[in-house]
């Protein structure tokens, strides 16, 4: 038997990362959108590992330098950690930078293959896209140590856990106790809220606006709120139940 | 139909081993073909409360490696003879247990057994992964106060994500809460949580409540689990819980303070 004591361990892990999804070609414009995304988030985005997504642009036959792009968005403040939908060279370009490179999920293919119907196309493109998601619902416990991420909106049935962490780009509704943190609109979207029946959270985020458990102590227990932004502060309310 | 019931909390010392000493004999006493497999490889200590350590001539790391066949490395038990006791190496370090491995050797005694209990080691680390992975049932075991709670919740997000029924999207295994040295004394001072905030936090199945007890060091230094103590209450808590899990309806015990329930019957 050896007598060096084990020094490392391989575990299998999921983590959710934002994917960026680009539609144009113009690194002005892609500088800024994300310059504005970043300021709206800070919390979010700042520091954020990111997997680029180029299928879009390819399919439109716009060309891009990667290794122009991934100085761009490091500038910016985040980290690319992988590649999707990009064509060889670009792919080439990637693993040059120790940037790996993925498949596209085929899920996530037929999705955005929706979002390109009729009534869709019609709209004017924006060039950094916003998914049109559905709703994530969850009837099982989120327990400590459990981090949950939902495109849209987050609809939990049952506690959220001190030591759990709730994340949606939409608003988030859990009919139990919320007890972990729990972070609405993620991706910078003011509006986005958060609703539960009980109250007694370690964090609240919408957008970027957080508090602390802190912060909550004066929150009455075992009501339901609602949390929202107004003139960049989280607000706690009162559901009034009509019976 | 066999079960594989893992019984695991995610904070050592909590009472694990002398929990699944105590179900597995429950289980065995009541008719049922049960084997207990000792995962905490390098700290061996069910043989210790089974009082079968020194009959010990291969482990369950001798089976998964193939030195030995299962039946030669399962103890039979000296109290009861439909129990078996499968101990854990001392000697190895715990990378030795595999997945494959632990698979293959539950997959040969779900053959012969209807209850394969798994004591689980402490922690969220591999040992406990592989006790929890290829179960059916977890039995939580958890003592009253915030951290082993904590950690319960962790293992149960473990138990709904990581084992094997969550990644072949079967049914979930059935989770039930085991509440150990509880002591209704210290809830009523506030230095324990109560039954209830327990409950509250986990939102689990109680199976029952197990009181803090001299008895459980008493049956551990005799190598006889607690639960052939019938006199004690530690060991009639441990037969309630078997028989409920058995689909028994019996009334929970051992939650309220007696001292404090004969004072108020008689005005005192
Ligand atoms: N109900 C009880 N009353 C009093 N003492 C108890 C009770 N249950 C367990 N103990 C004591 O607590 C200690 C730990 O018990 P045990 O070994 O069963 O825990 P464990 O969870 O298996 O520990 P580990 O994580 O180290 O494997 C032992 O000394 C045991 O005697
Ligand atoms: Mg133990």
């Amino acid at each position: 038997m050896s007598n060096t004591p084990l020094g490392l361990e391989f575990k299998s892990s999921t983590f959710s990362v934002p994917v960026l999804i680009l539609s144009t070609e113009n690194l002005d414009v892609i500088q800024q959108q994300l310059q504005d995304k970043v300021k709206q988030a800070p919390e979010f985005f700042k520091s954020s590992p990111l997997v680029l997504d180029l299928q879009e642009l390819n399919k439109s036959g716009y060309s891009m330098d990667v290794s122009v792009l991934v100085r761009l968005i490091r500038r910016v403040g985040m980290f690319p950690v992988g590649i999707r939908g990009g064509n060889v060279q670009q792919n080439k370009q990637a693993v040059d930078l120790l940037i790996p490179v993925y498949s596209i999920d085929h899920r996530e293919v037929s999705s955005s293959k929706k979002e390109v119907a009729p009534a869709e196309s019609a709209k004017p493109k924006e060039p950094l896209k916003v998914k049109q998601v559905s709703t994530t619902l969850i009837t099982q416990p989120i327990r400590s140590g459990q981090r949950i991420y939902a495109e849209g909106d987050l609809v939990i049935l049952a506690q959220v856990s001190a030591g759990a962490e709730i994340l949606a780009e939409g608003n988030i509704h859990v009919y139990n106790s919320l007890r972990g943190r729990a972070l609405a609109g993620v991706q910078g979207d003011e509006s986005a809220r958060i609703f539960c029946f009980d109250l007694a959270a370690e964090l609240i985020s919408v957008a970027g606006n957080y508090k602390v458990s802190e912060d909550l102590n004066h929150v009455v227990r075992n009501k339901p709120v609602q949390i929202y932004l107004q003139d960049q502060a989280l607000i706690i309310k009162d559901i009034e139940l009509h019976h | 139909m066999s079960r594989i019931i893992v019984v695991t909390s995610g904070k050592g010392g909590v009472g694990k081993t002398t929990t699944s000493a105590a179900i597995a004999m429950g289980l065995a006493k009541k008719g049922h073909k049960t084997a207990v497999i000792d995962f905490d490889v390098g700290l061996r200590n069910l043989d210790l409360i089974m009082g079968c350590e020194r009959r010990v001539v291969y482990d369950f790391i001798n089976v998964i490696n193939g030195e030995a066949t299962l039946n030669q490395a399962l103890i039979r038990d000296k109290n009861c003879n439909l129990l078996y006791i499968l101990p854990a190496s001392q000697t190895r370090d715990k990378d030795a247990l595999s997945q494959e491995g632990v698979g293959k050797v539950l997959d040969e005694l779900r053959k012969e057994f209807k209850y394969i209990v798994c004591d689980s080691p402490a922690g969220i680390e591999r040992g406990a992964h592989l006790a929890m992975y290829f179960a059916d049932d977890a039995f939580v075991v958890t003592n009253p106060e915030v951290s082993s709670v904590r950690d319960s919740d962790r293992m149960l997000g473990l138990l709904s994500s990581k084992s094997r029924r969550a990644e072949q999207n079967e049914e979930p295994i059935k989770e039930f809460l085991l509440l150990t040295r509880y002591s209704p004394e210290r809830v009523k001072l506030g230095e324990m949580l109560s039954v209830d905030d327990v409950q509250d936090i986990l939102s689990l199945h109680l199976l029952g409540v197990i009181p803090e007890s001299k008895s459980v060091l008493n049956a551990s230094n005799s190598g006889m689990p607690v639960i052939l103590d019938e006199k004690s209450d530690a060991g009639q808590a441990y037969d309630d819980i078997v028989a409920r899990y058995l689909g028994e309806d019996r009334p929970h015990r051992f939650i309220e303070d007696k001292k404090g329930f004969f004072r108020n019957l008689f005005g005192g």
